[in-house]
């Protein structure tokens, strides 16, 4: 590969200021941790049986990690730092991650500080996401605190010649519970030692009944940085003669580079020039100065062979030939369909959605050499590091990713395209480079939440149950696909997966908080909601009559009661929506009341009940309720990706609708104890029901049945005007 | 060419030799290493940038740099005072009013300059006032909540 590079001599004034972003060296790390304490123990659960979201799945994956060590150290004063390879991106780990080891170390949360993302320091993490940090990844977590404590206690006990079982832990600090004067503190425990030791006996974690601290509602401990403008975000980061860079884009996803005439910047002051077969970018101590240096760039792009649009894209989905694998399937569909007095046919469609966090993607890559640092705003570090290894071809260990907070992620940080650009960037130009994408670039490189189709065909027996249940979903996976329902004869079949095979989407499109779920739960609820109708029995009596699950049952009863339910069939002209379901092992039910107003859907009010098994942090779990709720109201109302052959057409906050503070609803919501059970899902769950609650509230308000996402005010119009012209 | 650009800066006088019609979102980011004003899109459809220009609420990301000659300017890293913090910046915390906080320190700016002309704000008030500020992660019903917190522990305060 050729780099050309101009440079041209001095800048337009800039007086880049040079803010010291160095983190301690591992080496420096270990050098200032060496007088802690170092206890081997063997783990016997190996991290990483988590679901993927990442790009390209990691190739090297330590086999386990054996050495809680990797996890915490403590120092001769009792600090603790832990380490996860986990990343803060708003959904709170900062606070309930410390809250756990908290719990099973016995120590103080005001004692540790925890280091996050950082791949030089923290032990091998797969990734960010799939709602597995506490779920999954908690345990092995919980393990670690406990085998630490383990070990402590029993060498405690050879220093204060007490047996384990006679001695108990408080803030750190061990002591004998027959004479509490004979105590000993983490602190002097691994102070000027190192020590390699074995725990023979398999650390339980702390029961419930035992909890003091875990379950208690904390707030944020990211919160004051944040107030004050301290937390740095990977766009934050400086250092000395830093570049930024501007990537030259195509105008659409195909659109393939003929020819760049790269004149207007000569003689431009301070203007590095990358050109590669596959990269072509602009670079300056100013990122300002390197926009307008990307402007002054005249490109020619073949056209995109894409001829798709926002309008042709069902049909394309619909029509794909590929094989549809079988989900569930019981009993016999024609049976069913012979049983059916009453049928229902529907098609569900859902358009491509963007992830638009706040935060674009940013990295800093400092590219020494056979040595590289990034700094990157991802959910993935360690994906990261070994797309950037690949990428410059160095080996993977030589390659340090740092992950400072990232400002959202939702799944669309799960790619590091940017971090692998900065990474090419600063080797070919020998400086360190930030890549941030411009919001444009954002929408233009996102990988959206695919497109989808679901068609569902049932029917009611004479009794009014549902007789049969058909159901494929085409292109938007098969999480939470499944009906739930105690339905005789069903079949459930997916086609084309959640990231469906190569050249079928226009662009890129990837997991979108808990991927496949809000789609599926629109179809699936609104589609028995009609039964119901149909039915003429009201809708969560209907559900009741046929749900067998235990879980789901109970947040559905807690609603109704929490709401003070009025049973009726609808539509009963009140704008009162149902919906309830499951996704990433939690159980969600939730009620919405909506106004529609010349065509406009206005939430009034949402009661979301959520059974998420064991709760850490239960102000974090209900942050993160509200949060799914109000981001829910974009895919519901408003959020679409318009575009055609190849090009995206909404690409800042001007066209694509977020939902804003007068959209957002009165939120009311309910957190089920169930404290004996282990924790599941927190924040992806509490996103699945949006859309289908508004859409049920809305068929119960008017009588109109929206079948596509997002029910914007276009699309409300159309079908009230269209109901109108029937009557 | 460069010009010299005098303006107080979170409390201190600063002087630039910028071009003149630079940003000042970049130039603060840049040149000042204040990062504490996000860059969210651009064309101030946002508020991640938002900085306080004579205890005006601004989008940084679309004002020159010499718009601001003489002018007093607030970034978020300016808004607590000798190390307590401003009202607002408290009731954030207290009400948990964030996830990710990349918009956070726009927000807190703008119902700066919202309580600034609304001291007793109603709760319709502070959501009209606050609308055109994006949050992705949904903490918008805590937003509206310290908003209106801070107003009260306000009330009585001299204004800043």
């Amino acid at each position: 590969m050729s780099t050309e590079q101009i440079t041209n001599r001095s800048s337009k004034g800039a007086t880049v200021p040079i803010a010291d972003a160095s983190l301690p060296s591992r080496r420096e790390f270990l050098r200032r941790f060496s007088t802690g304490l170092l206890v081997w123990v063997v783990f016997r659960q190996a991290a990483g049986a988590e679901e993927s979201e990442a790009a390209h799945p990691v190739t090297v994956r330590p086999k386990s990690t054996g050495d809680f060590n990797a996890f915490l150290h403590i120092d001769e004063n009792g600090q603790v730092t832990c380490f996860t390879g986990k990343i803060e991106m708003g959904q709170g780990p900062i606070t309930s991650l410390p809250q756990m080891l908290a719990e099973d170390l016995d120590v103080s949360i005001d004692d540790i500080s925890i280091v996050m993302g950082d791949t030089d320091l923290c032990p091998f993490d797969q990734g960010t996401w799939g709602s597995q940090t506490t779920q999954a990844f908690g345990t092995i977590w919980r393990t670690a605190a406990a085998e630490a404590r383990g070990a402590l206690l029993e060498m405690a006990s050879e220093t204060l010649q007490v047996p384990v079982s006679q001695l108990s832990v408080q803030s750190g600090v061990i002591f004998d519970t027959k004479d509490p004067a004979r105590r000993v503190t983490y602190g002097q425990l691994t102070k000027g030692k190192r020590i390699e030791r074995q725990v023979a006996a398999k650390p339980s974690l702390k029961a419930p009944d035992q909890f003091q601290i875990i379950g208690k509602p904390l707030l944020r401990k990211d919160s004051r940085d944040k107030v004050t403008g301290k937390a740095i975000y990977a766009g934050d980061v400086r250092l000395p003669g830093m570049l930024y860079a501007r990537v030259l884009r195509a105008p659409a996803h195909g659109a393939v580079l003929k020819h760049v005439d790269t004149s207007g910047i000569r003689g431009v002051d301070g203007v590095v020039l990358v050109q590669q077969p596959d990269l072509v970018a602009v670079l300056h101590e100013l990122p300002d100065a390197a926009d307008d240096a990307l402007g002054k760039l005249r490109a020619e792009f073949e056209p995109s062979p894409s001829r798709l649009d926002d309008t042709t894209i069902y049909a394309h989905l619909e029509q794909a030939q590929l094989e549809p694998t079988v989900v569930a399937h019981g009993g016999d569909i024609d049976a069913g369909r012979g049983l059916a007095v009453q049928r229902l046919s529907q098609t569900y469609l859902g358009a491509y959605v963007a992830h638009a966090a706040m935060e674009t993607h940013a990295a800093l890559a400092d590219v020494k050499g056979d040595r590289a640092t990034i700094w990157a705003s991802t959910q993935n570090p360690f994906g990261a590091r070994e797309e950037i290894a690949l990428a410059l071809g160095l080996p993977i260990p030589s390659v340090r990713v740092i992950t400072p907070f990232v400002g959202g992620g939702f799944g669309g940080k799960s790619f590091n395209l940017q971090a692998v650009e900065a990474a090419r960037l600063s080797r070919a130009t020998g400086r360190p480079v930030q890549v941030m994408w411009t919001r444009e670039e954002e929408f233009f490189n996102d990988t959206f939440r695919p497109a989808s189709v679901i068609k569902v065909e049932s029917g009611l027996d004479a009794a009014g149950r549902i007789a049969f249940w058909n159901y494929e979903v085409r292109f938007s996976g098969d999480r939470a696909s499944a009906h739930l329902y105690d339905i005789p004869h069903h079949r459930t079949s997916a086609v084309g997966g959640f990231n469906g095979p190569p050249g079928y989407h226009p662009f890129e499109v990837g997991a979108w908080r808990a991927p496949g779920s809000s789609n599926n739960a629109f179809a699936r609820e609104c589609h028995v909601d009609q039964l119901a109708s149909m039915a003429g029995v009201d809708p969560i009596e209907f559900r009741l009559r046929q749900l067998k699950d235990a879980r789901l049952v109970r947040v559905l009863k807690a609603a109704a009661d929490h709401w003070s339910w009025q049973p009726a069939k609808g539509p009963s002209g009140r704008g009162l929506g149902v919906a309830c379901g499951e996704d990433a092992g939690s159980y969600v039910a939730a009620i919405a009341e909506v106004e529609v107003k010349d065509g406009k859907i206005a939430v009034k009010r949402v009661l979301w009940v959520q059974e998420m098994g064991l709760v850490v942090n239960p102000a974090g779990a209900r942050i993160q309720m509200e949060g799914g709720i109000t981001m829910g109201l974009g895919y519901a109302l408003s959020e679409e990706v318009h575009f055609k052959d190849g090009a995206i057409r909404d690409t800042n906050f001007d066209k694509y609708a977020l939902p804003r503070f007068s959209w957002v609803p009165r939120i009311e919501t309910l957190i089920l104890d169930a404290n004996d059970a282990p924790p599941r899902g927190g924040g992806e769950p509490a996103i699945i029901l949006t859309g289908a609650v508004i859409a049920n509230a809305v068929h119960d308000a008017t009588g109109v049945r929206l079948l596509e996402l997002p029910m914007s005010h276009a699309r409300v119009k159309a079908a009230l005007d269209a109901k109108a012209e029937r009557a | 060419m460069p010009e010299t650009v005098s303006f107080r800066l979170n409390g201190k006088p600063v002087e630039v030799s910028v071009a003149p019609d630079r940003t000042l979102l970049w130039v603060l980011r840049t040149d000042l290493g204040l990062t504490g004003a996000k860059y969210g899109c651009g064309i101030a459809q946002c508020g991640a940038c938002t900085v306080l220009v004579d205890h005006r609420a601004v989008r940084s990301c679309s004002v020159d740099i010499q718009s601001v000659r003489g002018a007093d300017v607030v970034t978020i890293e300016g808004l607590a005072s000798d190390g307590k913090l401003h009202p607002i910046q408290e009731a954030f915390i207290a009400h948990d009013a964030l996830q990710c906080g990349y918009c956070t320190p726009g927000m807190i700016l703008t119902a700066y300059d919202l309580l600034r002309r609304h001291p007793d704000p109603t709760r319709e008030e502070v959501i009209a006032g606050m609308d055109d500020n994006l949050c992705r992660c949904g903490a918008h019903v805590r937003i509206v909540d310290a908003v209106l917190a801070a107003a009260s522990a306000m009330k009585g305060a001299s204004p800043r």
